[in-house]
């Protein structure tokens, strides 16, 4: 107890109590059924919709979607129709973006090469998430000396540059379609999103309400797709939305580089390489898939950044 | 408020007057303290009370200009010795923190920067308010520690704040506190992280040294027995208002308003009892072996669980990678649990309490030793016969923040267990959840809703009722209510309790908080260092506590003396020597180290 040596200064010490109309007491812990029940899914859509970058990039990526989908809504030439008697033209009516060197519409090209960009880079975004993060969440739940190698090989691809590594396996390959773009780029592109599940489900793994779950009967893998990955999966969400604006570049490049699609194939990373010569006297048969590009890409990576404003594990708590 | 008008004469040092504290939230704007007024006087110790989200630190914190930034004083006043400080600038409040105004905040583990020494930290202290500088700081910090009660303060200053342990820690900020002779100590929860017998210490400690130095100390905790022993003034908060101020005793004795009344009720160092008559309690222990009589078992009658020699030894990392030194969690425990009825196992963080919850709840292999379920020998259970044996043991853990999967509604997450064990069809299930929400007093609309909607105290019940979604017949209680409340604790060990009549169930209750075992348990286990020191029923080892350290442990249970109508005190004399952490030479010891199980003990 408190040792009494120092004298009492306060004045002579009153009750006071607060009127208890003022102070009106509630039930100890009452549950609150106002508001409407909502999941951190329905949470997280709510922050969303609220988002301006979101609503931008959400529009911006419908329009994207739409042109794919419907390229002959917007274009009604054929983009492989080359005319070497209209080459070389300025816009007109009939080319309001003009036409390339073979001939070629370009806007014909710029619409019609959406539809190869998105499908390479969504399909590209599906494998390389699918390989990663099952490679990533074997890795962080099952631990030990599995960990350690499947890590070291994770590092080992993730030293490799997502491109070179992309070139050699396709001069390797030889001719090239839009499905075997698909797969040398899902070699390399799913280090990063592996070791983001490796981390989330460590830090999942060791929660209270997996522990919680394994002594209610749970066995091991019930607990890894019904606790783990349920609660590990929002970074791999975001990660996956960035990297299909990074796929689409990486595609872009690659045919570029001439190692991707073959020329007969329309495609935007194609066509700026062959818009590149005509620079000086036509520079807006580079300036159109160039765009094009630009815009796609950024609405997923605008798309990527408000899904994790979203997501946002220190949002989760109210 | 208590200032009497025939007290002009005597000035005090702090006075807030209807202060009001309004926090910006994206939901507009929401008053965090409505009116709030107290007065400290020089010399003299106010403890503000009150249960999380009552605005106690809020209060005090504002004081000081430490608000965070959505938060502002929207009316009333801040008078320090008589001058008003609610709006001066930054750099007039600079000159008083510190200088005159000391702050101890309640984390030790996050409130010292492991990047510096501590000495330097509390040189930068003394450097930063012009005390001293140079050589002579480094001799006064070291003055400073020492005076902490830090023993061989001189090589401690030169530490990191990682090779102490969380009292000598608290210690540490104690002497930056009071570094410049602050006139007002502002102490926010100091000891609410540490165990008893270093809260007991490090709170003397503080008072001789405030009362030797005439510090006016504002302490701020949610323990009504802690404020009463350690107060002279009380002030009891409760959202955001100051419903009850007066001097301690009276307050305790007398309590006015009825939210001080029930939080004395509440308050589990205060009251006394197993919260059950001993008739009914029979009648539990009865039903439950009838129940288990009807069920084809042989030892219906013997103890449902039963530990013999159970021993775990983890292999801590030693001065080489390749070599590891064995660690001695728990040695050579042995205990029983009788059908319906409760043991609690006690003792501080680091004692092996919650690796032998674990080991009950076959979460862990222990490395010798067997747990016996109705007399057969669980521990090399696999596959089905394991399955079958996690219907019966069942856990509830600590954090309530931790224990629900945060992606599963209300619903899926009680009724998960009966889906995994293939119990009832849909509509049955649904049937179970609303009767288990109903048996832990939740509306049934909370089914719908998810666990970041509800809050501590709910997400508990929500964890008992999954608890026992398998109608289990034991439930281990791993600190299930130590991150709670007071008021959400006392609910829920009533809960608890009445469960337990209803359903007949055994609890192995796993706890640091001995005023909390009183009140559940029947039979109490005292742990130390991983060995069994002291074992008995709980009225016995209350009453006459055969060892040293179970003293210790009673008599550090704040208030536990102070008599107050219907309670019985505890009075227990304290055994002279040391209890202290300080005795360690490395920190937390290796407990803390290396304790993979953690997350299901301690905060």
């Amino acid at each position: 107890m408190r040792s009494d040596n120092r004298a009492p200064q306060r004045p002579k010490a009153q009750h006071w109590v607060a009127p208890l109309d003022e102070t009106p007491l509630q039930e100890v812990d009452a549950a609150d059924t106002s508001s409407t029940p909502r999941s951190l899914w329905a949470e997280a859509v709510h922050n969303l919709v609220r988002n301006p970058v979101f609503i931008i990039s959400a529009l911006l990526i419908l329009l994207v979607l739409f042109v794919a989908a419907f390229p002959g809504v917007f274009t009604s030439q054929d983009p492989t129709y080359g005319n070497l008697s209209s080459a070389n033209k300025p816009a007109s009516a009939e080319h309001p973006f003009g036409t390339t060197r073979q001939g070629y519409d370009t806007l014909a090209r710029t619409v019609w090469g959406t539809r190869t960009s998105v499908i390479i880079g969504f399909f590209t975004m599906i494998c390389s998430t699918i390989l990663g993060g099952a490679i990533g969440a074997l890795a962080g739940y099952v631990g030990g000396w599995i960990d350690e190698i499947v890590s070291r090989i994770t590092d080992i691809f993730f030293a490799v540059p997502m491109i070179l590594g992309a070139i050699v396996i396709a001069t390797r390959l030889g001719e090239m379609n839009m499905w075997t773009v698909i797969m040398v780029l899902s070699i390399f592109g799913w280090t990063n999103v592996a070791r983001i599940m490796r981390g989330a489900v460590i830090s999942t793994k060791s929660q209270d309400f997996v522990t919680a779950s394994t002594a209610l009967g749970a066995g091991s893998l019930t607990n890894l797709l019904k606790h783990v990955i349920p609660n590990a999966i929002a970074p791999v969400i975001v990660t996956a939305t960035v990297n299909l604006g990074v796929f689409i570049v990486a595609e872009a490049t690659l045919s570029f580089l001439g190692v991707g699609l073959p020329t007969s194939a329309v495609s935007w990373g194609g066509d700026i390489s062959r818009a590149r010569d005509a620079l000086r006297n036509q520079p807006m048969m580079l300036f159109y898939p160039s765009v094009a590009l630009a815009i796609t890409v950024l609405s997923f990576i605008m798309l990527g950044d408000a899904v994790r404003d979203a997501l946002d594990p220190k949002a989760r708590k109210r | 408020m208590s200032a009497a008008p025939d007290s002009a004469t005597k000035q005090p040092l702090l006075e807030i007057r209807d202060l009001e504290i309004t926090f910006t939230t994206s939901t507009g704007p929401v008053r965090g303290v409505r009116t709030a007024n107290l007065e400290v006087y020089p010399g003299e110790t106010v403890a503000i009370v009150g249960e999380s989200g009552s605005g106690k630190s809020t209060t005090a914190i504002s004081i000081a200009h430490l608000l965070p930034k959505n938060g502002s004083i929207t009316r009333g006043q801040v008078l320090f010795e008589g001058r008003d400080i609610t709006h001066v600038s930054e750099k007039q409040i600079r000159a008083l923190r510190g200088d005159q105004l000391g702050l101890v905040p309640q984390d030790p583990m996050s409130n010292l920067n492991p990047m510096w020494k501590v000495g330097s930290q509390i040189t930068e202290a003394l450097a930063a308010n012009g005390v001293a500088k140079g050589a002579a700081a480094k001799q006064r910090a070291v003055e400073l520690l020492e005076e902490a009660g830090l023993p061989d303060a001189k090589r401690r200053a030169g530490q990191y704040p990682h090779e102490y342990s969380g009292g000598m820690k608290q210690r540490a900020l104690i002497a930056m506190g009071l570094a410049a002779r602050p006139k007002l100590l502002i102490a926010d929860e100091p000891t609410s992280a540490l165990d008893v017998t270093v809260q007991q210490q490090i709170l003397d400690h503080l008072d001789t040294l405030t009362g030797e130095l005439g510090v006016a100390v504002l302490l701020i905790t949610h323990d009504l027995g802690l404020a009463a022993e350690r107060a002279q003034h009380l002030v009891v908060m409760y959202k955001g208002q100051v419903v009850e101020s007066g001097p301690a005793l009276e307050i305790l004795q007398s309590p006015q308003h009825p939210y001080t009344k029930r939080l004395i009720a509440a308050a589990p160092s205060l009251a006394s009892r197993r919260l059950v008559s001993v008739a009914e309690r029979e009648e539990v222990r009865e039903q439950a072996q009838e129940h288990a009589a009807g069920q084809p078992s042989e030892q219906a009658n013997g103890p449902i669980i039963e530990a013999r020699n159970l021993t775990k030894v983890f292999p801590i990392r030693g001065s080489v990678p390749w070599r590891t030194t064995p660690f001695t969690a728990v040695d050579d425990i042995s205990f029983s649990l009788e059908r319906g009825t409760t043991t609690a196992i006690v003792g501080e963080s680091g004692s092996g309490k919650s690796t032998v919850a674990q080991m009950v709840l076959k979460l862990l292999q222990p490395t010798s030793g067997r747990v016996l379920f109705e007399g057969k020998d669980v521990t090399t259970y696999k596959g089905s016969a394991l399955k079958t044996l996690r219907r019966r043991v069942q856990p509830i853990f600590q954090n309530p923040y931790g224990t629900l999967d945060p992606m599963y509604s209300i619903f899926s997450t009680i009724e998960e267990p009966m889906r995994l064990h293939g119990i009832g069809d849909a509509k049955g299930r649904e049937a179970k959840v609303r009767d288990l929400l109903d048996k832990v007093a939740l509306p049934a609309a909370m089914m719908r809703r998810f666990p970041n909607e509800l809050s501590g105290g709910q997400r508990q019940r929500v964890a008992i009722a999954r608890a026992l979604a398998l109608d289990p017949e034991v439930v281990v209680c791993d600190e299930a209510v130590s991150a709670l409340d007071v008021l959400v604790q006392d609910q829920v060990l009533h809960l608890l309790n009445d469960l337990q009549a209803e359903l007949g169930l055994s609890y192995l209750f796993i706890t640091h908080d001995l005023a909390v075992v009183r009140q559940i348990a029947d039979r109490t286990l005292v742990m130390e260092k991983g060995k069994l020191v002291e074992q008995g029923s709980t009225d016995e080892v209350f009453h006459s506590p055969q060892q040293d350290y179970t003293r210790r442990l009673l008599a550090a249970i704040p208030g536990g003396s102070i008599p107050l109508a219907g309670a019985e005190t505890i009075d227990v004399e304290a055994p002279a020597g040391p209890a202290d952490e300080t005795v360690t030479e490395h920190g937390e010891g290796p407990e803390d180290i290396i304790d993979p199980f953690s997350q299901a003990g301690h905060v």
